[in-house]
């Protein structure tokens, strides 16, 4: 198949789910055929698709295996979460007008760093700064110093641990192991309703379309090509003139990004984010949704993150004592069996069938002679 | 491994045949168990899980509720807390299930808690915790504070007790626990100086909580120990632990190797039940105190039959994946099943599976004699019971030594004790 084709494909496909995702599932959801616990199941898996995209820009991409993306995406979610921690107003157990936790700490005004949370704009500023800022500082000392391959895994995962440990104290007063729940209000509606739900759905899709589209073009840029070239071989990058650190860099806080936005649109929709969002293993989750869907695709990501979670959540229902077996068998067969993912799958099974029809016409051809 | 296989292979033979057999759902109620199987916290909540599977078979079969049968629909949160937030959505939303029995962290029953108020569920919440909360969707058989930290204190200065150490894992329970055992012991004539475990001070340095905090999964408590000593040099000192899980195993094991015992400074534990017990070394523990609303070791008719019931069920089912053998039976466990027998008593004093009339009949006041004595319901859906404290013995069993009779659940503390 020649490029163009395949690109004109991929962009009937793109546009094909995006109308489906953004417009019809909605739509069927307000008409009562799609429920508001599928349609909310849907948007959470969407934000891991997001937090998927992330990993796979790193990994897949550029050959930079980041397990510290659980990072990101819960700081956007925890920045998010401080607003709607100040939407609650004295709508809290306590019905006082700063939130719960902070009384059980004994506090009795809000402290001095919260009060700006209060506006949205700020807080879904902060969505952007906090982690692009993290990122920043992080990739710039790891890539300056050319840390790469299992030490920079190793650091990234220690940079979520450590940032798991922080906000899992209490006198962080960023709400302790409990984290932020019991959201009321988001811009003045109702967090809870369906129709808010709805929204928050539309939004997240919307988000997921765009990125897809930017990091598609991304991928086909001068930019992608050298991201590449990097996960392929750096030294010939470095050689040639270019100065990997910095692509490195941008890439890094790009894929941060993605993921906090990942993470700010999905606190909202599950109702609570806590440290243990955070922990090294959220990353390494993330990693083999990654893995399953098929890495260094954009396709694959998505795919991987909504296979693995659709089935974590029929099969902590159908089967709560060995749910775990079945996603095990799944990451086991692929590792062993599908290396490249499941959107590898149609290729294998196509070069399966001309071999076969191939091997069959070469029996049959000494019978026709 | 072999043997999993061929269970996954028969669960899916069941899966198939119970699809076929689905006829008679009109005479059961579907009942959710929200448990963490798997994870961290599977340790302690899968007893919760076999206990109330436990309790729905003895009512089945004595007949059901209202005529019907209670069918469970169990769902695993995996300790993951965002987890238990769509399982109880599934639950409610999905299975509607006429009543729920889960949560064991405080984080989890946070997490579950807005989307039982959103759907009119009913959630009944077996494990002590921190109270300053009183949802009309959720029914706390669980201990409140004034169930387990205060009557502990009240033994301590009865013993003659002059100075009380606060000990405790950095999280919710412990934190409110801390704040209000302060308020409690300033009420009580204790000076501020015989607190330890150091104070927290808000902005201005007026003294707003007390306690010493170690992370989860903590193992260093070398210094905290030798702090202790110190403390305890006057030989009136006392521990408060609310420390949590595998914690407690370097804790115990440094309290020891610093020489200190039961004798010398008592450390009365609010997390360690039989069934943690089963994981700790229970010698270094022998003589150190307990305080639950139930312990195995109570000596009554009513305690034994369901001691005896629970361990020829566990021999007799058939339910994958349960442990047969060492089982004991824990406050958790009892609260859990104290609260299907208080939910079924609602029910039928009720007529009704509806959220709304269950709930104003549990609030009327219902008594239930459990293997732990009486349990009534109180209007602001917590439960009066008995207090329990007890000596730990080195076959991880529990000696009582003392007991309060019918205390009242109260989960608004904060505040209430005034300093003399």
């Amino acid at each position: 198949m020649s490029a163009p084709t395949t690109r004109r494909i991929e962009f009937i496909a793109v546009a094909v789910i995006a109308t489906l995702l953004i417009v019809v599932f909605p739509l069927l959801n307000s008409a009562g055929v799609i429920s508001n616990f599928t349609l909310n199941l849907w948007g959470k898996y969407l934000c891991y698709a997001l937090l998927a995209i992330s990993v796979d820009l790193l990994w897949g991409y550029t050959g930079l295996l980041s397990l510290g993306q659980a990072l990101f995406f819960s700081l956007g979610g925890y920045m998010l979460g401080m607003h709607l921690m100040r939407m609650i107003g004295d709508l809290g157990q306590y019905k006082k007008p700063i939130p719960d936790f902070l009384i059980f700490l004994g506090w009795t005004e809000l402290p001095t760093f919260w009060k700006p949370f209060s506006s949205f704009p700020f807080a879904a500023a902060m969505v952007i700064l906090l982690p692009g800022l993290v990122a920043l500082l992080f990739g710039f000392l790891a890539f300056r110093s050319r840390i790469k391959g299992v030490y920079f895994s190793i650091l990234t995962q220690a940079l979520t641990y450590g940032g798991s440990l922080m906000f899992f104290r209490n006198d962080m007063l960023m709400g302790g192991n409990n984290g932020f729940t019991d959201y009321k209000f988001l811009l003045g509606a109702d967090v809870r309703d369906a129709s808010t739900q709805r929204a928050l759905f539309i939004a997240t899709a919307v988000t997921l379309v765009l990125v897809y589209l930017g990091c598609s073009w991304l991928s086909r840029t001068k930019l992608g090509l050298i991201q590449r070239a990097i996960r392929d071989g750096e030294n010939r990058v470095l050689f040639s003139g270019y100065a990997a650190a910095g692509f490195k860099l941008f890439i890094f806080v790009v894929a941060a990004l993605i993921a906090s936005v990942g993470g700010a649109l999905y606190v909202p929709q599950v109702g609570i984010i806590n440290p243990s969002e955070m922990t090294p293993d959220k990353s390494l989750e993330a990693v083999v949704w990654v893995a399953v869907g098929g890495r260094g695709t954009l396709v694959g990501p998505v795919i991987g993150a909504i296979v693995v979670n659709a089935l974590k959540s029929w099969a902590t229902r159908a089967y709560p004592d060995l749910w775990l077996f079945f996603l095990g068998g799944m990451f086991i067969i692929v590792v062993l069996l599908l290396p490249g993912g499941i959107v590898s799958l149609p290729g294998r099974i196509k070069t399966w069938w001309a071999r076969r029809t191939a091997a069959s016409a070469e029996t049959a051809a000494p019978l026709a002679s | 491994m072999i043997t999993k296989f061929t269970q996954l292979l028969s669960v899916g033979a069941l899966a198939l045949g119970a699809s076929f057999g689905t006829a008679h759902a009109a005479e059961t109620v579907k009942v959710g168990i929200l448990h963490s199987l798997s994870g961290t916290m599977a340790i302690s909540e899968t007893s919760l899980r076999d206990v109330l599977l436990f309790t729905f078979d003895e009512i089945n079969a004595k007949g059901g509720v209202l005529g019907k049968k209670i069918e469970p629909v169990v769902v695993d949160g995996a300790s993951n807390w965002p987890l238990f937030a769509e399982k109880a959505k599934q639950l409610l939303e999905q299975d509607k299930v006429a009543v729920t029995f889960g949560c064991w962290t405080s984080v989890s029953r946070k997490s579950v808690l807005p989307v039982y108020e959103k759907n009119n569920g009913l959630l009944f919440y077996p494990v002590q915790y921190e109270g300053e909360e009183e949802s009309q969707n959720v029914a706390y058989t669980a201990e409140a504070v004034n169930q387990q930290a205060t009557p502990a204190v009240d033994y301590y200065l009865a013993e003659g007790k002059k100075k009380f150490y606060l000990l405790g894992s950095d999280y919710v329970y412990p934190q409110t626990t801390n704040l209000v055992l302060l308020e409690y012991l300033l009420s009580k004539g204790v000076k501020l100086e015989n607190i330890g475990g150091g104070f927290k001070k808000d902005e201005s340095g007026k003294i707003i909580s007390a306690g010493k905090y170690t992370p989860f999964g903590h193992t260093d408590y070398q210094q905290i120990v030798s702090e202790i000593k110190q403390f305890a040099a006057s030989g009136d000192a006392c521990v408060i632990s609310t420390l949590n899980g595998d914690t407690n195993v370097p804790f115990f094991k440094e309290y020891a190797a610093a020489g200190l015992s039961a004798e010398k400074c008592p450390v009365v534990s609010f997390s360690i039940s039989e069934d943690e017990f089963r994981g700790l070394p229970a010698k270094q523990l022998v003589g150190q105190l307990g305080c639950w609303t139930y312990f195995q070791s109570i000596n009554t008719p009513a305690n034994k039959k369901f001691v005896a019931d629970f361990q020829a069920w566990l021999k007799t089912t058939k339910t994958p994946g349960i442990v047969k053998d060492g089982r004991v039976t824990c406050s958790p466990m009892v609260l859990s099943y104290v609260g299907v027998y208080l939910w079924k008593a609602a029910v039928e004093k009720a007529g009704s599976f509806d959220v709304d009339k269950v709930r104003a009949a549990y609030k009327s006041g219902l008594s239930f004699d459990g293997p732990g004595g009486k349990v009534t319901t109180q209007k602001n859906m917590h439960v009066t019971k008995n207090v329990f404290i007890g000596e730990t013995k080195a076959d991880g069993q529990f000696k009582i030594v003392k007991s309060f009779d019918n205390v009242y659940g109260e989960p608004w503390l904060k505040g209430k004790f005034k300093a003399k």
